[in-house]
């Protein structure tokens, strides 16, 4: 065992953990935050999209042990069912969702391309979220609202 | 305001009550309820594709650490009794749904052992320390040899593996065959599909301190279904037994079945009394979950010199995997591509024969569209065909040959009734927001430069919201044609209402609540929606083939309605005024045209808390309870069209532009309706272009992960255009009609004709890769 000390969503945590078990199932268990999902676990669907020290990843493909001292970011900090996030909102707004497994994934995504790249064209929205996979929408809708939110971007 | 100006919830753009708590990652899933003290099932699975089992050595995995149990077949006897889906069927063969492999192994991923551990990794440690010896036998991975009558049987009880075997049809097929001016015809191969939830399947399993009470949480489309099979299985009375679907993450069909693991965590909760739980990893959804499709059809079409049909026959084998999943059997897939085969035209002959062969591979089961995209490929390739031989426009051939509006109800010959459906107007309306002519021209433009463009247009109809006149599943001899509501207003004034549906991402939970807000007059937040529970109702089954908005729609508008008498004769009580002059709106029963009246709380009030003011025999129930049977189900259809670009060098494939006109009658939620329809074709361009299950010859999954099964990601789904035609009323309470499946009907059909437009070929076999198209090109 390992102990692991991160700061997640502006907090300091620090939990035990074998050196080879995945950050996924580190979030979801010893932290408890099941927010971030999981739906291969080889690296395909994006299900557990995190933002590691600003930059989106696939916590399925890290260790915990490696997440050992930075900064990462989960859906939980975006917003609160009673105060959503701008992207959120757009989600809602535009049916972006409809079983929700892919949804926290596709989020942070989102979040880390909003935040670097222009995001002008459609063909750009869909070139940045193609290593998420969604099942239920077909992607149009989740589309819409990313493009939504970066049209208001300053 | 008066009732008719309100506006109404039905029809709206509601956004969804789900959402808030899905995206902020406050969704409960079944993975999410693994708390500390469960107990991690991990399974050990067949690697043979079929073998008869020697030993399984179990020592070294139970001396591995944390592990509780290991269980064997021969460790369960007594605890559960094998599950078999059974049928009306003349000749079929049944099949035993077991938890664990008895004597022979038949598919790669069957459960064979299980592994009961303090922590997942350390269950699928000790999973593979499991020896398991087996003898191989020959394996059955091509259909049409397993189906010759000296092939090895898989399915011990069987006596071939040919599980069913039937004949649609009307009409003297060969003589009109013979006798017709043009025919065309073929082999057409539609490959195996896996559903690939994003969500794996998962359950656990909890028994409650001295009542003994089960619990089953699961990732399941069919909370009810499910009840009712463990209540065999485990010979317990159903009110020991609840099964609870938390908040799915997608099912598709794959998770409308009983599952082995279910039966296992239920199982063994009860032996060792703690909470068990399952959670799939991808290879095991990929190897373990009902797959979908995979048929192969001989079929040809007749015509007379005006493209009049004038027959069809068809040969349908159906290669349904190990055996028949419950409740479903093997008929299911394959027979629905007979029965739906003759698709929405005027066909005066048909036969259409099939036979579903068990096989060295994952059982299949229902995936979006059962049967349909397969049929809808098949039909509508003909109807190409058919047209480049007579020399006319693929849209001239369909509109000669559409049932015409005059012309419903009309049986088609494999005895299925169409009622009034907009299948000319949705073609018409295809046409003319694809800008059919004008594609047409640009088409020839492009052609000239050297591009290759097609244009495909599929039509198709469905029957969805099928009530108890017929089964689901063709001679499946469970009721899933009937729904029923329950609804109270409590003493707070709140209204609870509760289903046998189950929702997995079509938001149910909004849209069941804007019927009951019209219907009852109450506003929306104070109306709840319990579903997904198999306690909410005495019998229930769950969410499939496009049931949900018409049955649930129409037991919400009956318990509704029932509820809104009951309140409303309460209040006019209270407010000595005549109950005719009485209207409910925004949880307020009011005297028409005045301000006068009360809130549902405050009726509440009075009836359940303050004493004395009703009398004493005349005390309102405010509750209701009611069923309702749309009997025969009603017609869905759509005309798809889609424009694609192939690439002349690496043959790869770029969707220019796609369009749907559908006629699904009335919309709850215009805004969910679009997102089904998107989503449906999305899984049908999967299914047309890239996603394929493979078993080499030895019966070996070769696709077992999603770099090898790949599913379409935004930058492969165009932006679709989605139109809706409201042909006239729907024989539903509520006018609604079923649509969710819709989009993955159409799809491959549209897009193969588009493909055969495009390169000048006939595309006969899905997914059409870029190597297919190369070879059916240039070889
Ligand atoms: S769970 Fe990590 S990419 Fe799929
Ligand atoms: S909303 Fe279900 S997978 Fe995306």
């Amino acid at each position: 065992m390992t102990t692991i000390r991160l700061t997640v969503n502006g907090e300091q945590h620090e939990a035990e953990a074998e050196p080879r078990m995945l950050l996924s199932d580190f979030l979801r268990g010893p932290l408890g935050l099941t927010g971030t999902h999981v739906g291969c676990e080889h690296g395909v669907c994006g299900a557990c999209t995190i933002l590691l020290d600003g930059a989106s990843v696939r916590s399925c493909l890290c260790l915990a042990v490696q997440a050992d001292g930075c900064t990462v970011e989960t859906v939980e900090a975006l917003g609160t069912p009673a105060a959503l996030s701008p992207l959120q909102e757009a989600f809602r707004a535009h049916h972006a969702l409809q079983c929700g497994f892919c949804t926290p994934g596709m989020l942070m995504t989102a979040t880390d391309m909003l935040r670097n790249h222009p995001l002008t064209t459609e063909e750009e929205v869909r070139e940045a979220l193609s290593g998420n996979l969604c099942r239920c929408t077909g992607y149009q809708h989740i589309v819409d609202a990313v493009m939504a939110v970066a049209r208001t971007r300053a | 305001m008066n009732a008719e100006m309100r506006p109404k919830h039905v029809g709206s753009r509601v956004p969804r009550r789900e959402d808030p708590r899905l995206l902020t990652g406050e969704g409960r899933f079944v993975a999410d309820l693994m708390g500390p003290g469960t107990l991690h099932l991990a399974i050990r699975r067949s690697e043979h594709g079929h073998a008869r089992i020697m030993r399984i050595g179990t020592e070294a995995a139970a001396a591995m650490p944390g592990v509780v149990a290991v269980v064997t077949a021969s460790g369960l006897a007594g605890a559960l009794q094998p599950v078999h889906a059974t049928s009306r069927m003349p000749r079929y063969q049944a099949t035993a749904t077991r938890a664990l492999a008895e004597g022979k192994l038949r598919y790669v991923g069957e459960p064979v052992a299980a592994v009961l551990a303090t922590s997942r990794y350390l269950a699928e440690d000790a999973a593979e320390m499991i020896e398991v010896e087996a003898e191989p036998l020959p394996e059955l991975s091509d259909p049409e040899a397993a189906a010759l009558p000296d092939a090895p049987v898989l399915n011990p009880g069987t006596s071939s593996n040919i599980l069913v075997e039937r004949v649609f049809g009307r009409g003297a097929v060969e003589e009109v065959l013979m006798g017709a001016a043009v025919r065309v015809g073929g082999r057409f191969r539609f490959r195996r599909k896996a559903p690939v939830a994003i969500e794996p399947r998962a359950c656990l399993a909890e028994v409650e301190k001295g009542s003994g009470r089960l619990t089953l949480h699961s990732s399941t489309q069919v909370p009810g279904i499910l009840r009712d099979a463990l209540s065999e299985a485990l010979d317990l009375p159903g009110h020991l037994i609840r099964v609870v679907a938390p908040d799915v993450g997608g099912g598709f069909g794959g998770k409308a079945s009983l599952y082995p693991e279910e039966l296992l965590v239920c199982a063994l909760a009860r032996r060792f009394r703690k909470t068990i739980g399952w959670i799939a990893d991808r290879l095991e959804d990929l190897v373990s979950t009902s797959h979908g499709f995979d048929e192969i059809v001989d079929a040809e079409l007749g015509l007379d010199a005006d493209g009049g049909l004038a027959a069809l026959t068809a040969e349908i084998l159906g290669d349904v995997g190990a055996g028949s999943i419950y409740p479903w059997t093997a008929a299911l897939e394959p027979v629905q591509v007979a029965s739906f085969l003759p698709g929405p035209y005027r066909l005066p002959a048909y036969r259409g024969s099939v036979r579903a062969v068990a096989t060295s591979k994952a059982p299949t089961g229902p995936y979006r569209g059962v049967g349909r995209p397969i049929a809808a490929f098949v039909m509508e390739r003909l109807m190409d065909m058919a047209a480049a031989r007579l020399g006319l426009d693929p849209v001239e051939i369909r509109r000669r040959n559409l049932i015409r509006p005059e012309e419903f109800p009309y049986k088609i010959g494999s005895g299925i009734v169409w009622d009034r459906s907009g299948f000319h107007e949705s073609l018409e309306a295809a046409c003319k927001a694809g800008g059919y002519a004008a594609l047409r021209e640009e088409q020839a433009k492009l052609r000239a430069e050297g591009r290759k463009v097609g244009v495909g247009i599929a039509c198709y109809a469905e029957l969805t919201g099928i009530g108890s006149r017929i089964s689901a599943a063709p001679g499946m001899p469970i009721n899933t044609g009937t729904e029923t509501a329950r609804i109270e207003l409590d003493s707070t004034g709140a209204v609870t209402a509760r289903f046998g549906v189950a929702s997995h991402g079509q938001g149910l939970e909004t849209t069941l609540a804007q019927v009951i807000a019209d219907e009852l007059g109450a506003r929306l937040q104070d109306i709840h929606i319990v579903q997904g529970d198999s306690a909410a109702v005495p019998h229930g089954t769950g969410t499939y083939a496009s049931r949900s908005a018409v049955l649930a729609g129409g037991a919400a508008t009956l318990a509704a309605r029932t509820l809104r008498a009951k309140v409303t004769e309460a209040a006019a009580h209270l407010l000595e005024a005549s109950p005719g002059d009485l209207e409910a709106h925004d949880s307020r029963v009011m005297v028409a045209g005045t301000d006068r009246g009360l809130s549902f709380r405050e009726v509440a009030r009075a009836v359940y808390s303050e004493m004395g003011r009703f009398p004493r025999d005349a005390r309102p129930e405010l509750e209701a309870s009611e069923t309702y049977d749309p009997y025969f189900g009603t017609t869905a259809s759509a005309t798809h069209l889609a424009v694609v670009e192939v690439d002349p060098g690496t043959y790869g494939v770029r969707l220019l532009r796609y369009v749907v006109a559908e006629d699904c009658g009335k919309m709850i939620n215009p805004m969910v309706v679009d997102g089904q329809v998107h989503g449906g074709v999305a899984q049908g361009i999967g299914a047309a272009l890239l996603e394929e299950v493979v078993y080499d010859e030895r019966s070996q999954i070769v696709t077992a992960s999603l770099v090898d099964y790949s599913i379409p990601t935004a930058a492969e789904i165009p932006r679709m255009l989605v139109h809706h035609v409201e042909s006239g009323p729907a024989p539903t309470l509520g006018g609604f009609r079923g649509m969710g499946e819709g989009g993955t009907i159409g799809a491959p059909a549209a897009i193969a004709n588009a493909l055969s437009d495009a390169l000048g070929i006939s595309v006969q076999e899905l997914p059409a890769t870029a190597e297919r198209l190369f070879r059916a090109t240039n070889l």
